[in-house]
């Protein structure tokens, strides 16, 4: 027999029962869309939050006050609050040859006003070096001036969505703005930038560090920012920080350092792990949809077992016949494996007209591994009833009408 | 040309063990024209699907064309039911989502015969058994007798030597059951053998030779 006369008896013998057939290919299609839309999904949180690290700036360690205990053992008996983080500190780390950059943060909140208007925000004490290590772009205007970071000028760098609350479309630079008992002259405008971990830097006055601990009061940081002269210095860097601070600390180690590729590391393991495991879920859908196929296809042998005796009768051996079946049930998988492809299609369609920020990325693996699981079960739960088919006696199928 | 030795066939009937045919002999040579006829489960379907190799025999020799049946495996046995044998049912066992023509079209199908070929011999056959009309018709849309005809196009399509019938016209009107056995008495005048069951004493008569069958037994043959 011809495989072309094989797939034409199989899809023609899958149209005489159009219920059954379309009931078959939704599960399928059902089964197969949501592998490929939940993997997006996955792929597209993963994308999301490495993205948003990234835009954290590169080579990057964090420095924060306190020691996160992460190797286990007990915590300490008597509550030790972790000694301050302070400028002098963050000058101090500025020596080592492994680090390129070094701003150190001071964060605290007070109402800015300029004009009539007024409005409680962020401000962000740091050094001419954060923009470098964030990232970042102006809009308008320079940021904060290089000098002494121990120097408290009063001027101040407002992100893109203050300036617009405070100056609508009037020009903000050379004006000065009162920041809680302050006055500070706007120097520049950040560049409109999307949400960055944590932080809405269009939501933030920067102002110099020495600035912001006068405003606060308070000698700590907040945290020091640190970029790496390159990715190999990392873990140099990370070394120098520790050994610098404990020097300073009286030898202890009171701080923690992370460093962005760890954090990016454990996030991107963390998300395929999440994207496998949705993906799996969705998977058991399709082997549901196999269960399915199989049972259908053993009730379509019992109610064609007249058609299978005529086969044998005309000399069809059983082989032929579990051909002529398994053929059906690989056609319906593999139609409604691409009916599935479909669904997901418009349902990333969708998603993507709902959530237009979110990134989703059909992960090429997804399709592939969707339509080969589907056409797998569809031919694996094919075999049973083909084998049924196939040795169904003759005599007795004839009989019965 | 067919030679039964010591046939015997066992079924499981429930606890009971039932003897459909025991210890048959028999003998045909080609263009025999053959009626079986007996009482239900005398075990004259039983004959008849082993000689058309739809059933295998418990034990005895089955010698078709000097060639031994009873070693062969499926696909052998398949081989030769496609080439050598046709088959006539009651039922007719038309595959119903097919039309006329493909249901004739249908064993060469299996055999993978060339389009072209299958096309030509369909065409003919069709038009030998009256039933061009009827080609696209499917077997819901056809007549009894039509639907006979279609299977008995099907049943020599492949051009066998032997046709099996098992009372091809059980299910149809006088007429048309006088039709078709018009038909398949034409075909055994063109030297194909033709063996065929009936409860009809009216029908085994026209027969050649009828064989009688009772308990599984060959009562009678003349």
């Amino acid at each position: 027999m011809k495989i072309t006369d094989i797939i034409r008896f199989a899809f023609r013998a899958s149209t005489g029962y159009p219920t059954r057939t379309l009931l078959m290919l939704l599960a399928m299609a059902i089964g197969v869309g949501s592998v490929v839309i939940l993997s997006t999904l996955g792929e597209g949180a993963r994308s999301y939050v490495v993205g948003q690290f990234s835009s954290l700036g590169t080579n990057l360690l964090i420095v924060l006050p306190g020691r996160s205990e992460t190797v286990g053992g007990p915590p300490p008996l008597l509550g030790i609050t972790p000694r301050d983080l302070t400028l002098d500190d963050a000058m101090a780390l500025q020596r080592s040859s492994a680090i390129k950059y070094v701003a150190p943060i001071a964060l605290g909140a007070a109402p800015a006003s300029w004009g009539g208007r007024e409005r409680e925000v962020t401000i962000l004490g740091s050094t001419p070096h954060l923009f470098q290590v964030r990232q970042l772009t102006m809009a308008l205007g320079r940021f904060l001036p290089e000098g002494d970071a121990s120097r408290a000028a009063s001027v101040c760098v407002l992100g893109y969505k203050i300036k617009q609350e405070l100056f609508g479309n009037a020009s903000a630079l050379g004006e000065p703005i009162r920041i809680g008992d302050r006055r500070f002259r706007v120097v520049g405008v950040l560049a409109k930038k999307g949400q960055s971990v944590g932080m809405d830097m269009g939501d933030v006055v920067i102002i110099p560090v020495a600035s912001a601990q006068a405003l606060f009061n308070s000698a700590s940081l907040f945290r020091i920012m640190i970029e790496a002269n390159d990715r190999d210095a990392i873990v140099r860097a990370k070394e120098t920080v520790l050994r610098i601070i404990r020097e300073r600390h009286d030898g202890d180690d009171d701080i923690t350092v992370i460093s962005q590729d760890a954090v990016l590391a454990t996030f991107d393991r963390i998300f395929t792990a999440l994207t496998l495991t949705v993906a799996g879920i969705a998977a058991i859908s399709l082997a549901v949809a196999g269960i399915l196929i199989m049972n259908v296809m053993l009730i379509a042998v019992s109610q064609r077992r007249a058609e299978v005796g005529l086969l044998k009768a005309i000399g069809a051996p059983g082989g032929q016949i579990m051909a002529l079946f398994l053929a059906e049930s690989a056609i319906l998988s593999i139609i409604g494996a691409a009916l599935g492809l479909l669904l997901a299609a418009a349902g990333t369609w969708i998603l993507t007209q709902i959530f237009p920020d979110f990134p989703l990325i059909v992960p090429l693996w997804s399709l592939w591994a969707a339509v080969g699981v589907s056409v797998a079960t569809g031919l694996v739960f094919g075999v049973l009833p083909a084998r049924r088919a196939a040795r169904l006696n003759p005599v007795l199928s004839l009989s019965r009408r | 040309m067919i030679s039964l030795s010591r046939i015997r066939r066992e079924f499981q009937v429930g606890d009971e063990r039932v003897l459909a045919l025991r210890d048959v002999d028999l003998t045909v040579d080609t263009g025999e024209y053959i009626a079986i006829m007996g009482p239900s489960g005398s075990g004259k379907s039983t004959l008849l699907n082993m000689i058309g190799l739809l059933d295998r025999p418990d034990s005895g020799t089955y010698l078709l064309e000097g060639e031994d049946m009873t070693t062969l495996n499926d696909k052998q046995q398949a081989a030769l039911r496609r080439h050598k044998i046709g088959f006539v049912f009651q039922f007719f066992h038309l595959v119903p989502r097919m039309s006329a023509a493909e249901n004739i079209e249908l064993p060469m199908m299996l055999a993978g015969f060339e389009a072209g070929e299958r096309k030509r011999r369909v065409h003919e056959a069709l038009e030998a058994f009256g039933l061009t009309n009827r080609a696209r018709h499917r077997p819901d849309q056809l007549s009894g007798g039509q639907r006979q005809r279609v299977a008995i196009a099907r049943a020599t399509i492949m051009q066998p030597h032997i046709l099996l019938a098992d009372e091809p016209t059980g299910n149809l009107d006088r007429v048309s059951g006088k039709d078709v056995i018009d038909i398949l008495e034409a075909l055994n005048q063109k030297n194909i053998t033709l063996i065929m069951v009936t409860h009809d004493p009216e029908l085994g008569r026209r027969a050649k030779r009828q064989i009688h069958m009772v308990d599984g037994r060959i009562d009678s043959d003349r």
